[in-house]
């Protein structure tokens, strides 16, 4: 991350220096991949549109954290801070999905019979 | 307890040396910032994380409507408004590289740059919002034919909305803290913390726009 070559003090570098040539080859990298992003919604694969949409935007996020964001050349302390959010919400959309698809829901407001019914309650039981 | 009269904001110090000079290495200071700035934007993910987990599910539960009521989105707008962020995005790394050339005339044009895109999204973004709200897309307006997207709409604006108000903040940070004090020629290779940090805070901005454009205008 610094360079240790950095004793005089007219040539002191704290940071890794990326060429500007290389950010615009990523940004080219970006625009063509939003373009894959676009055209392949076009295209009716069913479950797997949403799917190959979260992995191309996940590349572009990718490229946009390692190299724009300089993560590259960041050390395990900051690639840490990176990944926890990603972490907490993988656990907290597992979390949801394991949860409330297996709740009885009350009907939503305003909806009239959309749902399947609940199983039958008791009568008298408290409602939600 | 020294000379410095105020720590955070020292007029003494000459261009292009850090303000933290009397008090700490610089290369431990640059260090620290960089270390807190990236646990902020850890927490500002999970901020919109909550909001892609509530998408998640109710996606789960309302397919047919999410499927529908993204087609309603202009498709064209948001594309636009990817590649006018992807470019402000670009900019700015660019500007970081300025910043540690000792360029920083290179900061205030590719800031500029960055800032001027922040706004053509603003617009924008402002397009689409009047538009949804001339045809009633709004998710409490009872009344109207779109009431059964509500649960599409009222994500949409929540998830665009707290996005648009980030664009704004971005820009003010790039503006105050890059764009101002570059033009006093503030930076250089040995010091250009707030050139690093600003531009952090635009990617973040670009980066969850790249997970909400496709979301919510092409899958829904």
């Amino acid at each position: 991350m610094t360079h240790s070559h950095s004793h005089s003090h007219g040539h002191e570098e704290i940071g890794h220096v990326v060429p500007e040539s290389t950010f615009l080859k990523v940004l080219i990298a970006l625009l063509v991949l939003t373009v894959i992003t676009v055209l392949a919604a076009q295209v009716d694969l069913g479950k797997w549109n949403i799917v190959g949409a979260l992995v191309i935007a996940s590349v572009k996020a990718s490229l946009v954290i390692a190299i724009f964001m300089h993560g590259k050349y960041e050390n395990k302390i900051i690639w840490t801070y990176i990944l926890i959010p990603f972490i907490l919400l993988a656990i907290m959309i597992g979390g949801v999905f394991t949860d409330d698809p297996f709740r009885a829901h009350p009907l939503p407001f305003g909806a009239q019979g959309q749902q399947a019914a609940p199983p039958a309650a008791p009568s008298g039981s408290a409602h939600h | 307890m020294s000379a410095v009269a105020h720590p955070i904001v020292d007029h003494n110090v000459p261009a292009g040396e850090p303000p933290h000079i009397h008090h700490m290495d610089p290369v431990t200071a640059y260090g620290a910032a960089k270390l807190g700035m990236w646990l902020f934007l850890a927490t500002e993910i999970l901020l919109f994380a909550v909001m892609f987990c509530s998408f998640a599910i109710m996606r789960y539960y309302h397919l047919a409507e999410f499927h529908d009521a993204s087609k309603h989105l202009n498709l064209w707008a948001g594309g636009f408004n990817t590649i006018v962020l992807l470019i402000s995005s670009f900019t700015a790394a660019v500007a970081v590289t300025k910043a540690q050339k000792g360029d920083n005339a290179g900061v205030v044009k590719n800031f500029a740059i960055s800032l001027f895109c922040g706004l053509i999204f603003l617009c924008v973004k402002g397009y689409e919002y009047s538009e949804k709200a001339h045809h009633g897309m709004f998710p409490f307006v009872w009344n109207s034919d779109f009431y059964h997207y509500k649960n599409f709409l009222g994500l949409y604006f929540c998830m665009s909305g707290l996005h648009a108000l980030h664009v704004i903040i971005g820009m003010a940070i790039l503006y105050w803290y890059g764009i101002r004090p570059a033009t006093k020629g503030r930076f250089s290779g040995k010091y250009y913390t707030p050139v690093e940090l600003g531009a952090l805070y635009w990617h973040l901005v670009d980066l969850i726009w790249i997970y909400l454009f496709p979301l919510l205008y092409l899958v829904g």
